[in-house]
């Protein structure tokens, strides 16, 4: 799986956070995301695509790889 | 009941399209129809009243599915026809025109409609704000005069946005409210006065305390109003943002209970093989024991994904903490929980007046919701708090600290 990570949409709403900490964090200046981890390991998919569907501002993108 | 084989959702925006997601990446196979009455494919609305009126995204930013995505749905997508009535015994979705189109499980995910001003909304000038369309008409008529002056009615969190935009285009912007501060239902009267503070120092003059009591016009385009306390404002655009009812209207004679919305018990189901999701449900959030409907981005998602599963048969309970956040000028504030009027305040980090900090809101004896005003990180962190319903006297001045480091300036009321 392919993480990408729009940041330019982010509203730092931390849902990918509580959905995929090992994946996801927050700047502290201004809670924009930050990607940990483009290339999350299997046992991390859930959680990843439940933080890209809850997402408000789509700003997290998926892709098979 | 078995596993539908034929699932109809009607509204096709954030819940809408969430719920047919869902459904898909969750197996189902069967038919699949996607019924909405605006003519653009499904967009996200939060941009509109920021980046879109602010004029720094153009409309493409915001769809919520590429058209590949869309088609890869396998949905039969009724765009641009709207539903008109709606027969629970057979088990049938009119829709505008007669058509009809069967189901077994339905999805009402109609949102909201926004309110109107008795005499105001056949002039030229006069706005609301929901859709795509309403937001870009309102841009084009802030561009179309330099210097315009703007009247917003109604400083919820929807007028208190518009205002920041069209302040940031320099325009002369008057807010007017008949509450004494903005955003009160919100967040209540302490945070409220903070959004008022703001909005002045950023140069809105404030109109709080007064209503409107009708407008002025020339050739069919506003001019100005008269407010309640009889002051004559000139206006060349106005923004009318007084709250929203959940869209329902087609739903008459259906039979559902109709009262704040579509009232649903704890699992989202209005009736047999009927469920709603997003602004236009109530339901009974076994969290804080108590009926909701929200109008809250996050919601429509989560609502709907919930709702996805209990039409495949899962029939768990919707009961989660809400989030909302809403972005004016420099401040980014954003929520969980709920927000009672009669709510007592702490601040567990930052200060009130340093534009940084989070707060909570406790109601008998329990902290009900967390704000937090430019601090995006440490808000998440005390979310937990609200999961826990964690017990008020916790928090308040006490050597057992909650998390290490937090200021507490105590109890505000
Ligand atoms: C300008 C704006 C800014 C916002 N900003 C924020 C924010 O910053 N933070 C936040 O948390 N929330 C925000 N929200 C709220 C958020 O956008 C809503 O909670 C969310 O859109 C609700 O989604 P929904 O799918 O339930 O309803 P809607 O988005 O209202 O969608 C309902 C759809 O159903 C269609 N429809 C209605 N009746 C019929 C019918 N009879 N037949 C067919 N189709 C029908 C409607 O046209 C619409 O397309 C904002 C809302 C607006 C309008
Ligand atoms: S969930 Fe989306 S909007 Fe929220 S912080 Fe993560 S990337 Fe940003």
């Amino acid at each position: 799986m392919q993480v990408t990570l729009h940041q330019d949409k982010c509203v730092a709403s931390g849902q990918c956070v509580l959905a995929a900490q090992d994946v996801f964090d927050q700047r502290d200046k201004d809670g924009l995301a930050v990607l940990l981890d483009d290339r999350p390991p299997a046992e991390l998919h859930d959680d990843v695509r439940h933080a890209a569907a809850v997402c408000p501002a789509l700003a997290i993108a998926l892709a098979d790889s | 009941m078995s596993t539908p084989r034929n699932v109809v959702i009607v509204g096709a925006s954030v819940a809408g399209l969430t719920a047919a997601v869902t459904l898909r990446t969750e197996g189902y196979d069967g038919r699949l129809t996607l019924i909405g009455d605006e003519p653009h494919t499904p967009y996200n609305r939060p941009p509109l009243s920021k980046q879109i009126l602010a004029g720094t995204w153009e409309p493409d930013r915001i769809k919520l599915r590429t058209d590949e995505e869309l088609s890869a749905l396998d949905a039969r997508l009724l765009f641009g026809s709207s539903a008109s009535g709606l027969d629970t015994a057979a088990r049938r979705v009119v829709l505008d025109g007669g058509a009809s189109v069967s189901y077994d499980a339905l999805v009402i995910a109609t949102g909201v409609t926004p309110n109107s001003l008795p005499g105001a909304h056949h002039l030229a000038g006069v706005h609301l704000l929901r859709t795509l369309d309403d937001a870009l008409a309102l841009r084009a008529d802030l561009r179309r005069k330099p210097g315009a002056r703007v009247a917003v009615v109604g400083a919820g969190f929807l007028g208190s946005e518009a205002a920041a935009a069209a302040r940031r285009m320099r325009l002369d912007v008057t807010m007017i409210d008949p509450r004494p501060v903005p955003m009160r239902r919100q967040f209540g009267d302490r945070i409220a006065a903070l959004v008022g503070q703001l909005h002045k120092k950023n140069g809105v003059s404030m109109r709080c305390g007064t209503g409107v009591r009708r407008f002025f016009e020339s050739g069919g385009r506003v001019t100005g109003l008269e407010l309640t306390d009889d002051t004559l404002l000139d206006a060349d655009v106005v923004v009318v943002a007084i709250g929203a009812a959940p869209a329902i209207g087609w739903l008459a004679g259906s039979g559902l209970e109709l009262r704040n919305g579509v009232e649903c018990d704890p699992t989202c189901r209005a009736a047999p093989g009927v469920y709603a999701a997003g602004d236009v449900a109530s339901w009974h959030n076994n969290h804080f024991g108590c009926r909701m409907r929200l109008e809250h981005r996050l919601n429509a998602t989560e609502q709907a994904r919930a709702v996805a599963h209990n039409v495949l048969g899962e029939n768990q309970p919707f009961a989660p903490v809400p989030y909302f956040w809403t972005d004016q000028y420099d401040a980014h504030i954003q929520a969980y929980g709920i927000f009672p009027a009669d709510a007592e305040l702490a601040v567990l980090h930052g200060e009130l007046e340093g534009g940084h900090f989070v707060v909570a809101y406790g109601h008998r004896g329990r902290v009900v919701g967390v704000l937090g005003w430019n601090s995006p990180c440490e808000l998440r962190k005390l979310r937990q708090l609200v999961v826990d319903r964690a017990p008020w006297a916790s928090i308040l001045p006490a050597p057992q600290a909650v998390w290490p480091g937090r200021h507490l300036s105590a109890s505000l009321r």
